[in-house]
């Protein structure tokens, strides 16, 4: 060994003592993220458990196909809610879908621009908006000046509550589309507006399609926003408002507007009223109104899952 | 008349050089003076808001050659390059002085319609850009955005691309699956179909290659040698060997201090990688650019 080498000091040792720490401390580490990991399926799984176990008994056929019955009266159904929910959440998303897509373009397109700052700051702010003002603000808005509740008035306040979802979803999904497929349609000679038409909102359309879902099933549970805006209406029975409409002889246009200028019920307002009263068959149906609803968010969310997967599928090949 | 030229050899008469037929001294501007022009550029300068990227370039495109344009990053060959088709415009805050000639029009001047710039001079990308849609609507895009509506007019201008674009055989039995599905390299030939089914007159690319594997670029290298004898293409590249494989002509890019891009020398490719004129061009070409 020549002099000019420096004897190698070792600081550092193998040890058992603290590699059998460390394997000890990993050990007792995972096994707690584990444990948190299943606690946290419990709430779900329980309140999916929960609402089957006393909802069941409600449910069967009349409670699909038939209005509610008198108090006392043993049968019946929630065909109004269900109805009303359907009728709501329509409203909601032809009021919200394509203004909240058109904005999110804009606020994409022009993220630096004083409007595209605005709409940005403006949808943070809405959706930190407590849902039951959102409700007054229908009240206010369109209950005082119509001079009565209608499902038009809470089909605009489930809307107000979807708009900043909406955008902001559509915005982020926007801006992920690669910056190349613009350029490479651009290029082309297509003009922005066809641009943005046929390439990048096809190629944001899964993250989009899941934001427009999430927000109507959002939508579809409100129930505050309802209150002073639809109202409930135990006797809303769609299918005769369409039947004297026809057998009258009204055009279409003011079928649609019979549909939806009168107090109308939603699940989630139904649930809220039935289980308020003291009558056992009442706070039944409660769960039974319960489990419906669930069904119905739950449907949706697999079902748009499954045609985001068959969709992304194709598109990669 | 065969040259050698860094670690291969350049063969003038195969590469179809040889019809200038021109002593090697001959000026560039003797060599130009037969040929026709596609594009001019004429004393061109581009503005990034304050910053000036480009310094008065100026330059010809000969008609249905390739002409490369190299240099070290940041230089400015892309900003050039996207100047020919007004890609620029899409970058806020660009400002475009001089002119490009188009077939002696200039594509800068008032009334000129943006849209029929961009389809008589097509574009290739970096990063093969498909859409996300199946290779049949990825061809027929471009078509469909002039008017092609029947569906027998479509069919041929997208067998005819794709076949242009030498990625026929592999594709035809499954046109109507998604572009992502292919390989890197048949995507950019994808996109190169895409391009062609509009009718441009010229291509510009910009490092098509640069995100492919080498038997993928050598592909693509092949087609645009295939190419070249109905379009005009102007490539940008960072690889040197590239530029002396393919193209006729290069112009040789640097920035300067002030940090905007200039075209230091232009001339035969076979010169410029042999016996070129500026130092900085020698030291570039050679690998000993500091």
């Amino acid at each position: 060994m020549s002099s000019s080498t420096l004897p190698l000091k070792r600081h550092i040792t193998f040890s058992r003592a603290g590699y059998n720490r460390r394997r000890i401390t990993n050990l007792l580490m995972l096994g707690l993220t584990g444990l948190m990991a299943a606690l946290a399926l419990v709430p779900l799984i329980w309140i999916i458990a929960y609402v089957i176990l006393r909802g069941g008994s409600s449910i069967n056929l009349a409670f699909f196909t038939q209005l509610p019955r008198p108090l006392g009266a043993a049968g019946g159904g929630v065909l109004h809610a269900i109805q009303g929910t359907l009728i709501l959440t329509a409203l909601a998303g032809l009021f919200a879908i394509p203004p909240g897509i058109l904005a999110a373009i804009y606020a994409a397109r022009h993220p630096n621009s004083p409007l595209g700052i605005a709409v940005r700051f403006a949808t943070d702010v809405l959706s930190g908006v407590p849902s039951i003002v959102v409700g007054l603000f229908g009240y206010a808005l369109i209950v005082k000046t119509q001079g009565h509740y209608s499902a038009l008035a809470g089909g605009l306040a489930l809307a107000i509550l979807m708009l900043p979802i909406i955008v902001r979803t559509t915005e982020e999904m926007i801006k992920l589309v690669p910056h190349t497929l613009r350029e490479g349609s651009l290029a082309l000679g297509a003009p922005e507006w066809k641009t943005t038409l046929s390439v990048i909102l096809p190629a944001a359309a899964n993250g989009i399609i899941t934001g427009l879902l999430l927000g109507l099933a959002r939508a579809s549970g409100e129930t505050a926003p309802l209150l002073f805006t639809a109202l409930g209406n135990e006797r809303y029975d769609a299918f005769r408002i369409v039947k004297i409409g026809v057998q009258t002889g009204q055009g279409p246009l003011s079928i649609l507007n019979a549909l939806i200028e009168q107090p109308i019920d939603s699940l989630p307002l139904t649930l809220w009223k039935y289980a308020q009263q003291p009558y056992p068959e009442r706070i039944d149906q409660a769960w039974g109104v319960a489990l419906i609803l669930m069904a119905i968010v739950l449907a949706t969310n697999i079902g748009a899952r499954l045609w985001v997967e068959r969709r992304s599928a194709r598109l990669k090949g | 008349m065969t040259l050698q030229i860094m670690n291969g050899e350049l063969n003038l008469e195969k590469d179809g050089l040889a019809p200038m037929n021109l002593p090697t001294k001959a000026s560039i501007d003797m060599v130009l003076a037969d040929l026709e022009m596609k594009m001019e550029i004429r004393d061109l300068s581009v503005f990034y808001g304050e910053f000036r990227a480009l310094a008065g370039v100026s330059l010809k495109i000969p008609s249905q050659k390739i002409t490369a344009i190299i240099g070290p990053s940041g230089c400015g060959k892309s900003t050039l390059l996207r100047s020919l088709n007004r890609m620029n415009d899409l970058t806020s805050n660009t400002r475009t002085e001089g002119e490009v000639c188009l077939d002696e029009q200039n594509i800068y001047a008032q009334g000129v319609d943006v849209v029929d710039v961009r389809r008589r001079v097509g574009m290739v990308f970096q990063r093969p850009n498909p859409f996300p849609k199946s290779i049949y609507d990825n061809v027929a895009y471009g078509p469909r955005l002039y008017g092609v509506r029947r569906r027998s007019e479509l069919d041929e201008i997208i067998e005819n691309s794709l076949r242009q674009a030498a990625l026929w055989d592999e594709v035809k039995d499954k046109l109507h699956q998604s572009g992502l599905a292919l390989s890197g390299g048949q995507q950019q030939r994808l996109c190169i179909a895409r391009a062609l089914a509009v009718e441009p007159e010229a291509i510009l690319m910009d490092e098509p290659a640069s995100a492919l594997d080498p038997v993928a670029t050598l592909r693509i290298e092949e087609l645009m040698q295939n190419l070249v004898e109905h379009y005009t293409i102007v490539i940008v590249t960072h690889n040197m060997q590239q530029a002396a494989r393919v193209s006729d002509f290069t112009g040789m890019m640097m920035m300067r201090d002030d940090r905007a891009g200039e075209l230091i020398e232009f001339d035969r490719t076979d010169l410029i990688f042999t016996r070129p004129k500026d130092k900085r061009t020698e030291d570039y070409v050679t690998g000993r650019f500091g």
